[in-house]
C-alpha cells in the first residue's frame, strides 16, 4: 500500500471583496478590539458560500470552505472546477505563497509548484543564468542544477540560444526553457497550474508525457489544475470537483469529468434562449440527444433533436440547424435543400430530427437553430447561445489543442502503401 | 495496520497552518535557499548596468557625482565647515556609509510590493530578497569603499591632515550596525506598506530628512547644545562619527554611543524580522 503523503483537513480560505486598503483600519481596530477579548474575528462570521453570480451584502466570501481529501504517494489528481470555483485558491494555499484561514495541511516531502512558467525569469539574463535563478526560485540547489543541466536545456530545445538573454527568445522558446526547469525538479510533490495552455502541441505532448513520466516511474504526487479536459483524461487517475469553493466530489477522473461537464453546462434552458421574430409559432421543448440545457458535451457522431411547438397558422416550415467553430460555419442541416417543405396545419407537434455529424475534432463549437418558412422568414432564431462541447476519443490527444491549424472536420480515408524499392 | 498507520502519520515533513508562533522564523528554510540568495544578488548587478554603456563604472560615478555636488553646495556655497579636512575627502566619506544605510531601508521598504509578481506565484522564504538586497548593496559599498580608499590614501600621503588610528578595525561592525538599522526599518516599513500604502509616500521624505538628522554633509562639532540631543538620538550618527574620527581623525568617538547604535540595531532588527514573518504568510491577500 502506497503511502498518504498529502493530507488536508478542512481547509478555508476568506478573502475580502471590494477595496482592500479603505475602511481597513477601524476593521483592523475592530478584529484587534475582539482578539483581546478572545472572540473570534467578527468579519469571519458574515463570509458565506463563494457564488459570485450572485450580489450579496457581505463583503467577505469563502474562496475555499472546508475541503479536506487526502492524496496517496505517487497519485495524478486533477482538480476541476469553473472559474472563481476555488482550484486556484487552494493550489495557492497548497504552495504556501498564501495561508489558509482556518484548517490544515500536512504533507511529506518537498513541495514544488508550477503556478507560471518563467517565474522570476529576468529578462536581461542568459537563457543559462536564468535556468540556475529559476531552479533556484523553485528550491533546487546549485549543484542539483548542475547535474541537470543539459537534460533540460535538451528538453527546451534552445541549445543555441543559451547564452543569449531571454528577452531575444520568441515566446515559444521561453515557455519551453521555463517548462523545462520545472519539468526537472525533483520534489516529491509538484502542483501545476493551467501551464499547458500555452507551447506549441508538440511540446505539449512532450510536457505531458513527462508529467506522467515523473508520477509513474518516479513515484511523485501530481496535482494537476486544467480546463483541458482530454489532457486531464490523459495523465490523471482521480479527479476532484470544485463548485464555490467547496469539494463536491472526489472520484476516478472520468466520473469527474462527466460530473464536471454535465454541471457546468447545466447553465440555462434552451428553449428560455429562443429569440421570437413571430407569435404563430411556440417551442415548448427542444432537446439534443436528450438534454435541454444551452451547454452540453457530444461523444458521439450523431445528434437527435427533439422539437415540442405549438403552430397557429398553416404554413411551409422547415428547421435549419448549423454547427458553428469560431464564427465559420462547419457543417448545416436542412431538409429544404433536397426537397420541398412540408406544409403543417396548425396544431401541437412533435419531431424528431436524426441527424448524422462526420467526424469533428474535439473543441467547442456553437449550434445555431433557426425555425424557418423556408425562402421566406424566420418564426424563431436561436443563435450563438448553445454551446457544444465535442470530445472525440477515437483520435490521438494530439489533437485537442484549440489553436491547431487543423481542419475541424477529420476526413476519412485510406492509403494503399507498396514498397517499390 | 492501524499502528502502522498511525506511525507513518507521524512522518510529516511539513504542516501548512493557519497560524504560527511569531519566533517561528524558518531560518534554517533561509539558509537552504542560500543559493538563491547569491543569484538574486548576481541578477542585481547583471540587470542595473546592462544597456549602459559606461556599465560598472556607474559604482564610482555616483558618490564622485554626489561629492562633488556637496563641495560645491555645501562646502563652497553654504560655507559649512568641515573640520580642518579636505572637502572631497570629508564628503566622501559621509556619503559612502550614508548610501550604504540608505540602499538598504530604501530597497528593503518596498521588498514586499516590488516583487510582489514572484511572491504571489511562487514559495521560497520571503527573508531571502530583503537579505539579498543587503548583500547586493555590500559588494557596492565594497567598491566604493576601495575608491574612498584611493583619495584617502592620497591625502595620507601628500598632506598631514589625515590622522587615522587603531578604531578602524572596528570598520566591519560599523557595516553591521548600518545593515541591520537599513533591514530592520525596511523590514518595518514594508510589512506596514502592503496594507497602507501611505508610508511609501512619507519614505523618500524620511530618509532625506534622516540624512539631515545625521551627520553627513557637517561634522558633528559644529551643532549647538541645543540640537545636540536630538542629532545624538539618531543611531547612524555615532556610525558616522567613529568612521570619520578612526580614518580621518576628526570627530568624536564614545564607546557608550556606538553601544547605543548597537542595542538599537538589534532592538529594529528583533522587530522588523518578527513582524515580517507575520505579515509575509497573508500580504498576498492584501498588497
Amino acid at each position: 500500500m502506497s503511502q498518504t503523503n498529502i493530507r488536508v483537513e478542512n481547509i478555508s480560505k476568506l478573502y475580502r471583496l471590494g477595496e482592500v486598503g479603505t475602511g481597513t483600519l477601524s476593521h483592523d481596530l475592530n478584529r484587534w478590539w475582539a482578539k483581546m477579548r478572545g472572540k473570534e474575528d467578527p468579519f469571519a462570521k458574515v463570509g458565506e458560500v463563494n457564488d459570485r453570480t450572485k450580489k450579496s451584502d457581505s463583503e467577505f466570501v469563502w474562496a475555499v470552505k472546508d475541503i479536506s481529501f487526502d492524496v496517496k504517494q505517487g497519485e495524478v489528481i486533477g482538480i476541476i472546477g469553473r472559474n472563481g470555483a476555488g482550484k486556484s485558491t487552494l493550489l495557492k494555499i497548497l504552495s504556501k505563497v498564501t495561508q489558509p484561514t482556518t484548517g490544515n495541511i500536512k504533507l511529506k516531502g518537498r513541495i514544488a509548484s508550477l503556478l507560471e512558467v518563467g517565474t522570476g525569469f529576468h529578462p536581461e539574463l542568459t537563457g543559462r543564468e536564468n535556468i540556475f535563478l529559476n531552479g533556484a526560485l523553485l528550491g533546487m540547489t546549485k549543484s542539483e542544477i548542475h547535474s541537470k543541466f543539459d537534460a533540460i536545456v535538451d528538453f527546451a530545445g534552445v541549445e543555441r540560444y543559451i547564452d543569449t538573454p531571454v528577452k531575444r527568445y520568441s515566446s515559444g522558446m521561453y515557455v519551453r526553457l521555463a517548462f523545462a526547469v520545472a519539468a526537472f525538479l525533483e520534489p516529491e510533490i509538484l502542483i501545476v497550474d493551467e501551464v499547458l495552455a500555452v507551447g506549441d502541441t508538440e511540446f505539449q505532448n512532450k510536457c505531458l508525457g513527462r508529467m506522467k513520466d515523473v508520477s509513474v516511474n518516479d513515484g511523485r504526487t501530481v496535482l494537476f489544475v486544467s480546463h483541458n479536459l482530454p489532457s486531464l483524461k490523459a495523465i490523471c487517475q482521480r479527479g476532484i470537483l470544485l463548485q464555490n469553493g467547496q469539494l463536491v466530489s472526489d472520484g476516478t477522473i472520468n466520473d469527474i469529468i462527466e460530473q464536471y461537464s454535465s454541471q457546468h453546462l447545466a447553465e440555462e434552458k434552451m428553449v428560455d434562449c429562443i429569440h421570437y421574430f413571430s407569435e404563430n409559432l411556440k417551442i415548448v421543448e427542444l432537446r439534443v440527444n436528450g438534454n435541454d440545457r444551452n451547454t452540453f458535451s457530444l461523444e458521439k457522431d450523431e445528434l437527435n433533436i427533439y422539437v415540442k411547438m405549438a403552430l397557429k397558422i398553416k404554413t411551409p416550415y422547415e428547421l435549419d440547424v448549423h454547427f458553428k467553430a469560431d464564427d465559420f460555419f462547419v457543417a448545416s442541416y436542412s431538409n429544404f435543400v433536397r426537397n420541398d417543405s412540408p406544409t403543417l396545419e396548425p396544431g401541437v407537434y412533435e419531431m424528431n430530427y436524426k441527424i448524422k455529424l462526420p467526424e469533428l475534432r474535439s473543441g467547442k463549437y456553437k449550434m445555431d437553430f433557426y425555425f424557418t418558412v423556408p425562402f421566406a422568414s424566420w418564426f424563431a432564431i436561436l443563435t450563438n447561445s448553445v454551446i457544444v462541447d465535442v470530445i472525440n476519443n477515437k483520435v490521438s490527444t494530439f489533437l485537442t489543442h484549440p489553436t491547431l491549424n487543423w481542419g475541424r472536420i477529420l476526413l476519412e480515408g485510406d492509403v494503399n502503401t507498396k514498397k517499390i524499392d | 495496520m492501524e499502528i502502522a498507520e498511525i506511525k507513518q502519520n507521524e512522518n510529516w515533513t511539513e504542516v501548512i497552518e493557519p497560524r504560527t508562533h511569531f519566533l517561528d522564523l524558518h531560518l534554517k528554510d533561509v539558509w537552504r535557499y542560500r543559493d538563491l540568495l547569491m543569484l538574486f544578488v548576481r541578477r542585481d548587478f547583471v540587470a542595473t548596468y546592462k544597456q549602459t554603456i559606461l556599465g560598472p563604472v556607474w559604482f564610482f560615478l555616483q558618490p564622485v557625482l554626489t561629492t562633488l555636488t556637496f563641495t560645491l553646495v555645501f562646502g563652497k556655497i553654504a560655507g559649512i565647515s568641515t573640520d580642518g579636512l579636505p572637502m572631497v575627502l570629508f564628503y566622501l566619506a559621509g556619503i559612502t556609509l550614508w548610501n550604504y544605510f540608505s540602499e538598504c531601508l530604501n530597497r528593503t521598504a518596498t521588498v514586499l510590493k516590488d516583487n510582489a509578481p514572484i511572491f504571489g506565484k511562487v514559495y521560497f522564504p520571503r527573508l531571502v530578497m530583503p537579505l539579498s538586497i543587503i548583500v547586493s548593496n555590500l559588494v557596492k559599498l565594497a567598491i566604493q569603499f576601495a575608491l574612498f580608499l584611493c583619495f584617502w590614501g592620497y591625502f595620507l600621503g601628500t598632506s598631514s591632515v589625515v590622522h587615522p588610528n587603531v578604531l578602524m578595525l572596528l570598520f566591519p561592525l560599523l557595516v553591521i550596525i548600518m545593515g541591520g538599522l537599513g533591514l530592520g526599518f525596511g523590514l518595518v516599513i514594508t510589512a506596514m506598506t502592503t496594507k497602507y500604502r501611505d508610508l511609501i509616500f512619507l519614505l523618500t521624505f524620511g530618509v532625506q530628512l534622516l540624512m539631515y538628522a545625521t551627520p553627513v554633509i557637517y561634522p558633528l562639532s559644529t551643532i549647538g547644545e541645543k540640537y545636540k540631543i536630538f542629532i545624538l538620538a539618531n543611531p547612524m550618527t555615532s556610525i558616522i562619527e567613529t568612521f570619520r574620527y578612526s580614518f580621518l581623525g576628526t570627530g568624536t568617538f564614545s564607546w557608550m554611543m556606538l553601544g547605543y547604535s548597537f542595542l538599537f540595531m538589534l532592538v529594529v532588527m528583533f522587530f522588523g524580522v518578527i513582524i515580517f514573518n507575520r505579515v509575509e504568510r497573508s500580504f498576498m491577500d492584501t498588497v
